[in-house]
């Protein structure tokens, strides 16, 4: 059966650290682009920390809410890429094919949930910065969008590794660079196919539910919480 | 006022072909100039990386596009107006539908490179071809932005043609007043042109299907174009209502692009006898139709957003009505609606000047009518974490004030290849109007009744 990969995120957890988003950076080639022009809206984070205040003074509370690409099972951003560098995988996953791509920013305008960025310059890394690349991820060039993978290279390395034993892969053992940097056990990755994978189990969870679900893109993160964000901010 | 006689109607209108001043080479000149400028600030924009300009995450899409739209608006001036006027038979139209075919074929040509501007990596464009690669990959023709590459060459190629039909007899025209290099030019392009009754029969009959083709083609641009927006699920762009606003939109800033080019001309190349205030009348009244559509569309879109109340589309709907686009917002509405509405309604007030003054205010209120949909919309969706804003940077406002001479150079050019007033068209005019005084004579003279 072919895997449907999918992540649950839990807010209860989600400490806010960031350590997810430090990772993910490491991991996938993301260079950092400096205060002035991440203040011109430049910054590229595949995933990020959304920081909300809710309730109305002092009654206040701080919620995080980590966001990555939601991986959509109707992606919005792949029918509009005019050169299909946004295409479905077989595993489910949206992938970005960057050779193709480019760049009429078309997906991410499509995006409702803006996880998708455009490369405005040549990535730079500051030394020795530049030494610590990794070698499974290709660096993308000025003018081509990139976004969230679900660290594809992880999954794909940990096929072939379970190829070569002739075993399927087990639950938990591929992780992406966010997940296994969480430090609160808050992000969970696993098939979604399995129905015993801890993720499938906690999707079903009914502390569940998906991001902007009303829109209809059918994502594969599903965020857990106690309480609905709306009605946790009047108590 | 009446019309020169037949001789002297060739003459004033083939004088800017066959006579170069020392004001258009300064013209060429400086036009050219800031038409590199242009040029350059792309180059500038490829080689450093679109980072140069005021694009950011969340506004992918900015001026460009906004230019972009403009400009395909803009082209609908001629070959609709022109083919309407052609096919209703409105004898008035004569010396109107060159200028403004010829503002269609630039505007388009224009509007065509602002895609290939935005792009991240504007030389791989050929991927939109669907030409036969060895890996099997063709474009996605489930995106928009294919559709609008197939509608904008099918319309820039019917234009074309619409274009250079009439202009036949005029090219042979010329060729016969030419000499040397330019008379086998002109050889060339009149097609063997003779004026025998079955050509004039052959173009008549190739003109009309021409007209009945490209008016399905003009509204189906728009509607494509509009779908660049209508078809993605960002809050107040995913909207019936898109096809019909932007061709309406685009027929009014055609129309106002028309009779300023019209205004333009008159002067410039001195054609008061022939561009009549009654044109500008005319056409005066046709802008305050479309303003007065416009309208009726915007009001439709505004009230049943607010009224359904959607948070999503609340949140761009607001920024736009009464914050930080709301100065844009009410500018539009003025420029478009409030000033032409009285200009054009009061009879006495309908004067070339004021047409003229309300066409400028209207082209200025299409062009940021585009901006207001794509701006806003961009800056405020999704959640609140990742809204954004634009400010634009140089490049875009000297790439855009680049397309603006671009059209004018191209204009001045043209104006010394072709008569941007159809003699023939003219002359026939002329003849039926003498047939038609004369047979009114006859009835006189019988003692009938008209």
């Amino acid at each position: 059966m072919p895997h449907r990969w999918g992540m649950t995120v839990d807010l209860d957890r989600c400490t806010g650290c960031e350590a997810c988003v430090v990772a993910c950076h490491a991991e996938n080639n993301i260079p950092t682009v400096g205060p002035i022009e991440a203040g011109r809206g430049r910054a590229k984070h595949w995933i990020r920390v959304e920081r909300y205040w809710e309730g109305e003074f002092p009654d206040v509370r701080l919620k995080f809410r980590p966001v990555l690409c939601q991986q959509c099972d109707n992606a919005p951003c792949e029918p509009v890429c005019p050169t299909y560098a946004s295409s479905h995988t077989s595993e489910g996953l949206n992938a970005q094919i960057y050779n193709r791509c480019i760049g009429t920013r078309y997906c991410a305008n499509a995006c409702p949930y803006n996880v998708r960025f455009f490369n405005f310059f040549n990535p730079e890394w500051e030394k020795p910065l530049n030494l610590q690349l990794n070698p499974d991820v290709s660096i993308r060039e000025q003018g081509v969008m990139e976004k969230c993978t679900f660290c594809v290279q992880r999954i794909n390395a940990g096929k072939i590794g379970a190829k070569a034993e002739g075993r399927e892969v087990r639950d938990g053992e591929v992780q992406p660079a966010c997940v296994q940097s969480c430090t609160a056990n808050a992000l969970v990755f696993g098939d979604l196919n399995d129905p015993e994978s801890a993720v499938s189990r906690l999707s079903r969870s009914a502390r569940g539910s998906k991001l902007l679900e009303e829109l209809g893109a059918q994502p594969k993160v599903t965020y857990l919480e106690k309480e609905s964000w709306d009605d946790s901010s009047r108590r | 006022m009446t019309p020169p006689a037949a001789n002297t109607l060739a003459e004033d209108l083939l004088a800017p072909v066959l006579q170069t001043t020392r004001k258009f080479y300064v013209a060429v000149a400086l036009l050219g100039a800031v038409v590199l400028c242009g040029l350059a600030t792309w180059g500038y924009q490829m080689y450093n990386g679109f980072g140069v300009t005021g694009y950011n995450w969340p506004v992918y899409w900015a001026l460009h596009e906004t230019n972009f739209v403009f400009w395909i608006g803009i082209s609908h001036a001629g070959t609709l107006i022109s083919a309407i006027l052609r096919l209703v038979n409105a004898t008035w139209r004569r010396p109107v539908t060159r200028c403004a075919e010829v503002i269609t074929v630039f505007a388009l040509m224009i509007g065509a490179t602002f895609p290939l501007i935005h792009l991240g990596r504007p030389w791989l464009a050929f991927f939109l071809i669907p030409y036969p690669s060895e890996r099997g990959i063709w474009p996605n023709y489930r995106s928009p932005l294919v559709w609008d590459f197939f509608a904008i060459n099918t319309y820039l190629l019917g234009s074309v043609l619409f274009l250079l039909l009439p202009m036949i007899p005029d090219l042979a025209l010329i060729r016969d007043r030419a000499s040397g290099w330019r008379h086998r030019i002109y050889r060339v392009f009149s097609l063997g042109w003779q004026g025998t009754p079955r050509q004039w029969h052959r173009l008549e009959s190739a003109m009309h299907i021409m007209a009945l083709v490209i008016l399905p083609v003009a509204v189906s641009v728009h509607t494509i174009v509009s779908f660049d927006f209508s078809m993605a699920i960002v809050p107040m762009w995913h909207s019936t209502i898109f096809g019909p606003y932007f061709v309406a939109g685009a027929i009014f800033s055609g129309v106002a692009a028309l009779i300023v080019v019209m205004a333009i001309l008159r002067k410039v190349l001195k054609l008061e006898q022939y561009l009549l205030p009654l044109h500008f009348q005319n056409l005066g009244k046709l802008l305050l139709l479309m303003s007065l559509l416009w309208g009726y569309f915007v009001f439709n879109e505004r009230l049943t957003t607010w009224y359904g109340n959607s948070p999503h589309e609340m949140n761009v709907f607001w920024s736009t009505q009464n914050g930080e686009y709301a100065p844009l917002f009410w500018t539009m509405v003025l420029l478009n609606f409030v000033i032409p509405f009285p200009l054009l309604t009061v009879k006495k007030l309908r004067s070339i000047t004021a047409t003229v003054i309300a066409s400028c205010g209207v082209i200025a209120g299409m062009w940021l009518e585009r901006l207001l949909i794509i701006v806003p919309s961009l800056a405020r969706k999704g959640s609140p974490y990742s809204w954004g804003s634009y400010t634009p940077e140089w490049p875009e406002v000297v790439i855009m004030v680049s397309s603006f001479a671009a059209m004018a150079l191209l204009y001045t050019l043209f104006s010394k290849l072709v008569p941007l007033i159809s003699v023939w068209e003219l002359k026939s005019g002329e003849h039926s109007r003498r047939k038609a005084a004369a047979r009114v004579q006859d009835v006189e003279t019988a003692g009938e009744l008209i």
